[in-house]
């Protein structure tokens, strides 16, 4: 069996003094759909941002083979890892259509996602392409940093509560972007804690608590597990 | 009196934008780094100096292309192995670094060209007089001072926001760590905006150099109303910058301009009323309302006239 595509091994990482995960070890094979799941404050963003080298990671961390703890956040961007930050972080002085142009690593090279591909799963953006993204609704945003994420090419792309505060109907939307990558032959590492969409799509998932991986299975396995579910998810 | 108005305001938009060429590249940096750089003078200096030299040697035009490189390289080497390095200990001593930079760049261009003001002139090519109105003439050097700020407006205007590089810059103003994450190299744009603002500075030395005087003191002569003109603007908003500019600039010039004073406008029998207050000139103050500005600025609306940073 070949090597996963991405594969962190006992990883830790610290805000300041505080000592925020314990080892963490999970995989992510290609074009695998992974979930990780736990309440707020348990190491889920430090986790991605540890893997994206934003927060100072210790342990291994390595991505198609290839160690890349201590590298610079634009240059494991570059290998193929992309990121979409839970705050959606949009650039709001600049245009959608702006905001979608930088999410390129380069203009000379055609990813596996074209302006007009975004446009065509979220017509809205199209509609309001030319608007500041500043005044853009708050589940518009999150579409725009999913699609400038992807506009990059990413082969694991790291999502960070993509639904949170979103309207039912606008989720519905986050889902059928998430089958569009997956289709695509992306694998995903989803981060949520509610579970609606990462019991439906995932392959696998992980539960985190107290900066530890707590549970690791199938759907199914979760499903059947109402102790994991109780402890770790529900509030 | 309309002698007086058209020429000061001319003056005044040409001190202004000489500011603007300052300004607009301190307010870049300090969106970036979120610290003023106390150094940015002097990068303005070092381009009077440079300009000199070279000029001298090989003619002002290469001195004009050359000598605002020089300084950019001079500015991304400081950024390189001095900021960066200084970065990760806060901001304060980010702030003592500048500080104390300009004091050793003020020490070197005195122990290489010496504590007087050296004679860097209006090259002859443009050393003629552009145009009599009124009986009073304006030299050609002031009016190719203002093409070239305008010039420099406008090409820093469209690469902002027409260019690729623009739209990055302006993003990683605000969210450098996004911008990282897309796979833009953060640390090397932030390298080039200083050069780049360091070389805009240079260039306004170049040409500031023959209208103005050139020596030592020049850089802390400029730097405290470069100050004011950043906080009266709004710390970090380039429109904010630019209108100060041009503020600052009118008001000085056309206070220069003004003789009036309290007496003149109550009349005789108010002077007894001011006392020694009541004589003195608008004139005579001038150097006084730019700061008194500054303070206006910071009581009535602190985030300066356009800014909406909380400093």
């Amino acid at each position: 069996m070949s090597a996963p595509l991405l594969q962190v091994q006992d990883l830790h990482a610290f805000y300041g003094k505080s000592h925020i995960l314990h080892g963490v070890t999970f995989d992510i094979a290609a074009g695998e759909i992974v979930s990780m799941l736990g309440r707020n404050g348990v190491g889920r963003s430090t986790t991605i941002k540890a893997i994206m080298g934003d927060v100072p990671p210790r342990g291994s961390i390595r991505f198609r083979d290839r160690e890349i703890g201590g590298m610079k956040p634009h240059q494991i961007a570059r290998l193929g890892l992309g990121y979409v930050p839970e705050n959606r972080d949009i650039f709001p002085s600049l245009t959608v259509r702006q905001n979608l142009y930088l999410g390129q690593k380069s203009t000379k090279k055609t990813g596996r996602w074209s302006m007009a591909d975004m446009f065509k799963v979220f017509p809205r953006l199209e509609e309001r392409a030319d608007t500041r993204a500043g005044v853009l609704s708050g589940g518009e945003q999150q579409m725009l940093t999913m699609c400038r994420t992807l506009m990059g090419d990413p082969d694991l792309i790291m999502i960070d509560e993509p639904t949170e505060g979103l309207a039912p109907m606008m989720v519905e939307l986050v889902g059928k972007l998430l089958s569009e990558i997956a289709g695509r032959g992306i694998s995903i590492l989803l981060v949520e804690q509610k579970l609606t969409i990462a019991l439906k799509i995932s392959h696998r998932l992980y539960v985190m608590g107290h900066g530890e991986i707590v549970f690791s299975g199938t759907p199914g396995d979760l499903a059947a597990n109402a102790g994991v579910r109780k402890e770790w998810l529900e509030v | 009196m309309l002698e007086i108005i058209t020429f000061s305001t001319l003056n005044g938009v040409l001190y202004g934008m000489v500011l603007f060429m300052l300004a607009s590249g301190l307010t870049l940096i300090f969106s970036m780094m979120g610290v003023l750089n106390f150094a940015h003078a002097s990068f303005y200096m070092l381009g009077a100096y440079f300009g000199f030299e070279i000029s001298r040697r090989i003619g002002f035009w290469p001195a004009l292309i050359v000598a605002p490189i020089l300084v950019g390289i001079v500015g991304a080497l400081v950024e390189r192995f001095g900021l960066r390095r200084v970065h990760k200990f806060g901001h304060v001593p980010e702030l003592l670094f500048t500080f104390g930079l300009a004091f050793v760049i003020e020490e070197v261009v005195q122990m290489i060209w010496g504590k007087l003001p050296v004679d860097y002139r209006v090259p002859p090519s443009l050393d003629f007089t552009a145009f009599r109105l009124f009986d009073t003439t304006y030299p050609a050097y002031k009016m190719f001072m203002l093409a070239i700020a305008i010039g420099m407006f406008v090409a820093l205007l469209v690469v902002l926001n027409k260019t690729r590089v623009g739209l990055i810059i302006q993003a990683s103003l605000t969210h450098p760590n996004t911008v990282a994450m897309l796979g833009h190299d953060v640390p090397t744009i932030f390298m080039a905006v200083f050069g780049a603002g360091s070389a805009l500075a240079g260039l306004a030395g170049v040409i500031a150099g023959p209208a103005f005087v050139t020596q030592p003191a020049m850089a802390a002569l400029l730097g405290p109303i470069l100050f004011v003109v950043i906080v009266v603007g709004g710390l970090g908003s380039l429109g904010g910058a630019f209108a100060a500019s041009l503020l600052i600039g009118l008001v000085q010039t056309f206070a220069v301009a003004i003789n009036g004073s309290l007496a003149d406008i109550f009349g005789a029998s108010a002077a007894d009323w001011f006392g020694d207050l009541g004589t003195v000139t608008v004139a005579q103050i001038a150097p006084i309302i730019p700061y008194f500005l500054l303070v206006l600025v910071l009581i009535i609306k602190p985030t300066g006239l356009f800014g909406t940073r909380e400093t």
